[in-house]
């Protein structure tokens, strides 16, 4: 999954510019979390096109890139998500942020960024875990 | 009290004919020992029999600081490797320090001035003092120590950066005298007064420099601790501290004139002017052996009086200084130029990023934050790695200029553009 990270500093309305952009590009936002530093946030989106999002962004003159993250679904159920956290642990692969994704679904979903992206997808998928998609975020 | 009155208080004649002397017996001594003035003198047709005297000081060509960088490290040494007893360094624009090298000659005649400095402060053989400069290839420290003890008073070298160690033993050891920045002491004073502890010190004078103050922290720090608190003024291509310093009547700062020949010209057309009128001072060192300078280029804006002072010094006084005709910043008593954080940046990524200085002064202590801007290059989605990027950027600024920095990172465009010259450096630091 591509998602749409932005830097921001710690300023009154910089927050809602970067919405404000992504408003009038008819982007919608599916999910995000922001992370935040004394000095600094860093906002993580998960956008209907991250591609367009980061072309206005950078256009407006933030600094906006696209990184690579797994999603994937998790039963409404206990443990579901220890048990994700658990093969990736296993798999000796470490969690860099991770965050809740809005669903329409009756599923749960968690967006990861791995410390090794590839190897994540492969030991989750012979876990047999669910991959969220982008064709999920509009069902 | 005065420490050598035979030399501050000679009559201006007799201290004409001593500096001519010693004018012609320097620039004998730089022609035929140090090939780079040898050059520089035959470039302007002088030779050292057209010196005949002060009168014909403006013959001479300048010294700069450039002239000190183009023969890093030692090439302006008058003196063998044999002679140098001591070296110094100072940071200059290009990472490359401005080192100065001491002759056994030379560190007596610093303790002798620094003596005669922390005598106009009112410091005796009967004083202990603490000397809380930095210590090292900084000159402060050591250039007031040795006149510490030249003096005779009971010296304890604190050095800096453990403010409770000292204030603990400005009591316990009945502290009489301090030298530091006038920052530092500031930040001293909020901390005895914080802890109630003014009433258990015994301090009484003072004597700061390294970096510019005004007349108000002066008497600020005066008012706060009830001391005596003197400017004295130094810089290591010429010395060190104690080129000249402020008597108890602070009306200048009295010029060790026997030693540092002083003149004031307009930096832009390099005439001298006249007494008064405010320019950049200019040293002939007239008895340095190790580095002796001619006519060197101070870049402190200043102007000079040779009016006959109340305390009975007949020497030359300076008034307070006025501003700097470069970029250099005066941190924590360390000098700092803009180029120098530029470089460091460009060391990491090719180009030059964008980047703001802003010096402050918070609880008396300078402060340097750098913000610099989040251009593509350095980007990453993870904060791990934003913060490591934040590290190894105040990494590469500090081993550059040597001092803690604090930086900041910041959106590409936030920082304004200029339109003539960049501005790279907001100082905040109330002097006025």
């Amino acid at each position: 999954m591509k998602q749409l990270s932005v830097f921001l500093e710690n300023r009154e309305g910089r927050l809602e510019d970067v919405l404000n952009l992504l408003k009038e590009e008819n982007i919608n936002i599916i999910s995000l979390s922001l992370a935040d530093t004394s000095d600094y946030g860093m906002l993580r989106l998960l956008v209907s096109d991250p591609e367009k999002g980061k072309k206005a962004l950078r256009e407006n003159g933030f600094s906006a890139t696209i990184s690579d993250i797994v999603a994937v679904t998790l039963p409404h159920k206990v443990g579901g998500l220890q048990q994700v956290l658990h093969t990736l642990y296993h798999a000796g692969i470490n969690v860099e942020y991770m965050y809740a994704l809005c669903t329409t679904t009756d599923e749960a979903a968690i967006a990861i960024k791995p410390s090794d992206l590839e190897k994540a997808q492969k030991v989750l998928e012979d876990a047999g875990a669910h991959f969220f998609s982008e064709k999920d975020m509009f069902l | 009290m005065i420490w050598n009155e035979a030399k501050e208080c000679m009559s201006r004649d007799e201290l004409a004919d001593l500096q001519s002397k010693r004018l012609v017996k320097v620039v004998n001594r730089v022609y035929h020992n140090v090939e780079y003035y040898r050059k520089k003198m035959q470039a302007v047709g002088i030779e050292p029999g057209d010196i005949q005297g002060i009168e014909d000081l403006d013959k001479l060509p300048y010294t700069t600081k450039d002239d000190l960088r183009d023969t890093y490290p030692f090439g302006l040494f008058a003196a063998p490797q044999s002679e140098i007893v001591r070296i110094h360094a100072s940071s200059g624009t290009t990472g490359k320090a401005t080192v100065v090298g001491y002759t056994r000659k030379d560190i007596d005649t610093w303790a002798e001035c620094v003596a005669r400095a922390l005598t106009m402060a009112g410091v005796t053989r009967g004083d202990t003092i603490q000397v809380a400069y930095g210590y090292g290839l900084f000159t402060g420290g050591l250039g007031a120590h040795y006149g510490a003890e030249h003096l005779g008073a009971t010296v304890v070298p604190m050095s800096t950066g453990n403010t409770k160690k000292l204030t603990t033993m400005m009591i316990d050891f009945g502290v009489t005298a301090i030298a530091c920045t006038p920052s530092y002491l500031l930040h001293i004073a909020e901390t005895l007064e914080a802890n109630g502890d003014i009433p258990n010190i015994k301090l009484k004078a003072a004597i700061c420099g390294a970096e510019p103050w005004t007349e108000q922290m002066r008497l600020q720090i005066e008012d706060k601790l009830h001391i005596s608190a003197h400017d004295i003024y130094g810089l290591s291509e010429i010395m060190g501290p104690g080129v000249a310093c402020d008597c108890k009547y602070h009306k200048g700062l009295h010029v060790f004139e026997d030693h540092f020949l002083p003149e004031i010209i307009d930096p832009e057309t390099l005439k001298p002017i006249g007494a008064g009128q405010t320019g950049e001072l200019v040293f002939t060192t007239l008895t340095k052996e190790g580095l002796p300078l001619i006519r060197y280029r101070t870049k402190d804006l200043t102007s000079i009086s040779y009016d006959k002072c109340e305390c009975g010094r007949t020497l030359a006084r300076i008034s307070r200084f006025k501003g700097r005709s470069d970029d250099m910043l005066i941190i924590r008593g360390v000098n700092v130029f803009p180029s120098q954080v530029e470089a460091a940046l460009l060391e990491m990524g090719g180009t030059t990023p964008h980047y703001m200085m802003i010096v402050d002064r918070v609880n008396n202590l300078d402060t340097l934050e750098v913000q610099v801007e989040v251009e593509e290059r350095f980007f990453s989605d993870e904060i791990k790695e934003l913060e490591n990027l934040t590290k190894k950027i105040a990494h590469a600024i500090q081993q550059a200029i040597g001092l803690a920095v604090k930086v900041k990172l910041v959106e590409p465009k936030s920082i304004e553009r200029s339109m003539g010259k960049a501005v790279h450096v907001i100082d905040k630091r109330k002097l006025v």
